[in-house]
């Protein structure tokens, strides 16, 4: 098969503990190169936690996989540093289609409005991902320890550390951890060697993918067919990637054979029928897959996490995968930093598994009601799902109900324990526990992006009536947590009166922002006590 | 709302009718599609969440999981 990408092979060194034969206590260890182990270790070493990063291979994804990146992980990876790549590189698009036979039955664009900084969706093969990743990694020297062919064969999880066994090309050595994150993906070795449950519902249906190099002109839109011409009772998913490749994905149902159905003489009839007979096109890369959706009881053990599709599971319809590990990474690191430093309860911890836990429901929910509607599981649903499409092709009521895959968007936490309610009456949708929305600003005479002017830490969002901060707003900048104070007309300049807008804000408004970029708590006015317990709150400690 | 359960038909058999002559002709199988249509657009035209979850209770009182 062609090759537009050369994969990179990375250097096994014989880690120096095995060298030594020393048992030496990390401060925290993640298993997984992948996207979510990366952004993990980025997060931690961006906040000076520094962070050991064990892989069993030694090289980026093979094929595209994961491909659709949405517009929250790429704005945690433009907080770590290296977004711009990616999307420079990746193929934006925010317009999904969906056809029934060979007509247009439903139409979605996912970022109607204008003036954020990032794109609805990039696709991206995960291949660049990981690469882009691993060269911001180097940034932060040996802060993150890289280690490949390293393969963790047992652990023992005990209150205050992890002891791990691991193996590498020569032979086994053992290390200790205070923190340790499991991003090792669906199968995780770590999930079975503490025996946790992953609990859920597995399909009886499978996906071939291919990666097909060629030049077409389909625009950079999400396409999905229902029942095509050249694919008949079954679905299929188009999308545009980088370097003229393109993804799709043909639904193929439980009665095949996955292997028989890999092979290129198997794939290159079924892309002829959709391309036609004298497309010139070329396989980069195929596999089959199987869907489920399922998770753990619990993202945290003692000194143990799990991030990524190691904790959840879910049908790709949606793009939820990827992006929701990505979150995990994003809500994990600002907390464990807290804890190692002192500044707040290990309770704060727990609401790493109360959050994602919610926010795994709620992708699981998605991709399972999308997974009912794409891959009927009995004649009446079925016959449910025609009844929409034919509705849908005359009447715009049944269009909504059409599902090809409702994209992943952030689940706010809406119950988390971290947040303060409203107690001051907002409209809008930045309740306490959303991610933060971006808007335009202007810095210094510089157009620049609101969620850029974000620091590290806590963050207080003052719409200042005249431009001033009042003095004990602007002391809390040098509390043991300290709260940036981010002043709208005074510092920075709502150019466009975006901010205020999607922040509902009046003078005089003052909101709590997290370290992940999340709304903590929100006030019409400052009041220190208020705005002191709304901080202590944020931190876990009521 | 409730789901209303007292007559509200004006015509009670004047419906009945029209609803078994709808599937006149029709097989099994395209029967059930249109009775799917039907459902569909009902509760579109309906809208209530509340009373269309009522609905859906009601309708399955009596069924146990096969």
């Amino acid at each position: 098969m062609l090759q537009t990408y050369s994969y990179p092979e990375f250097p096994y060194v014989q880690p120096p503990e095995q060298i030594s034969g020393q048992v030496v206590r990390k401060t925290a260890v993640v298993v997984g190169a992948g996207p979510i182990g990366l952004t993990t270790a980025l997060d931690f070493a961006s906040r000076g936690i520094p962070v050991v990063v064990l892989d069993d291979n030694n090289t980026v994804s093979i094929g595209s996989r994961a491909v659709c990146y949405a517009k929250r992980p790429l704005e945690v990876w433009d907080r770590l540093g290296c977004a711009d790549r990616m999307v420079e590189k990746g193929v934006s698009w925010k317009i999904g289609k969906v056809f029934r036979d060979e007509e247009l039955v439903y139409q979605f664009d996912l970022l109607p409005e204008a003036d954020h900084k990032y794109p609805a969706f990039i696709n991206l093969q995960q291949y660049y991902l990981e690469e882009y990743l691993l060269d911001r990694a180097k940034d932060f020297g040996d802060l993150i320890d890289i280690r490949w062919k390293n393969k963790v064969v047992s652990l023992k999880n005990h209150p205050d550390h992890v002891r791990l066994s691991i193996e590498t090309p020569d032979g086994i050595y053992d290390m200790e951890t205070e923190w340790m994150v499991a991003c090792d993906g669906a199968k995780s070795d770590i999930r079975t060697m503490i025996g946790a449950e992953f609990t859920g519902q597995f399909f009886q249906d499978r996906f071939l993918i291919a990666d097909v190099v060629m030049k077409a002109d389909f625009p950079a839109e999400r396409w999905f067919w229902f029942n095509p011409p050249f694919h008949r009772n079954q679905s299929v998913l188009l999308h545009m990637e980088a370097d003229n490749v393109w993804r799709i994905d043909f639904q193929l149902g439980w009665d095949c054979d996955p292997d028989e159905e890999k092979k290129p003489e198997k794939v290159i009839p079924r892309l002829k029928a959709m391309l036609g007979e004298d497309a010139e096109f070329e396989l980069e890369w195929v596999s089959v897959y199987q869907f489920a959706c399922r998770r753990m009881k619990s993202f945290r053990f003692g000194r143990l996490f799990f991030a990524g599709d190691s904790a959840h599971q879910v049908s790709p319809f949606g793009a939820r995968g990827a992006n929701t590990g990505v979150q995990d990474a994003d809500n994990l690191g600002w907390k464990l930093k807290l804890v190692i430093d002192g500044l707040a309860p290990d309770s704060l911890l727990d609401s790493y598994d109360a959050e994602r836990v919610y926010a795994a429901d709620d992708n699981l929910k998605n991709s399972t009601r999308s997974t009912d509607f794409i891959s009927p599981k009995s004649p009446v649903s079925k016959a449910f799902r025609d009844a929409v499409l034919d509705l849908a092709n005359r009447h715009s009521f049944a269009r909504p109900l059409v599902n090809s895959g409702r994209l992943s968007s952030p689940t706010p936490y809406a119950v988390s324990p971290l947040n303060t309610p409203d107690s001051d009456s907002f409209a809008g949708t930045m309740r306490p526990g959303t991610n933060c929305a971006d808007a335009p600003v202007r810095v210094d005479g510089t157009d620049g992006w609101l969620l850029n002017q974000l620091g590290a830490g806590f963050t207080a969002l003052y719409f200042s009536p005249d431009g001033t901060v009042p003095a004990a707003l602007a002391a809390l900048a040098d509390a043991p947590v300290p709260v940036t104070p981010l002043v709208i007309g005074g510092t920075v300049e709502d150019v466009k009166g975006l901010v205020a807008q999607r922040y509902d804000a009046t003078p005089g408004t003052v909101y709590l922002i997290r370290p992940d970029q999340h709304v903590a708590a929100r006030f019409r006015s400052f009041d220190a006590p208020r705005f002191t317990a709304a901080l202590n709150t944020a931190l876990g400690k009521n | 709302m409730s789901l209303i359960l007292t007559p509200n038909l004006p015509a009670p058999d004047d419906f009945y009718e029209k609803l078994i002559n709808t599937h006149r002709g029709l097989s099994d199988e395209q029967s059930r599609d249109v009775n799917c249509k039907l459902v569909l657009l009902l509760a579109n035209h309906i809208g209530d969440p509340s009373v269309l979850e009522q609905a859906l209770a009601v309708a399955r009182e009596g069924y146990e999981t096969a």
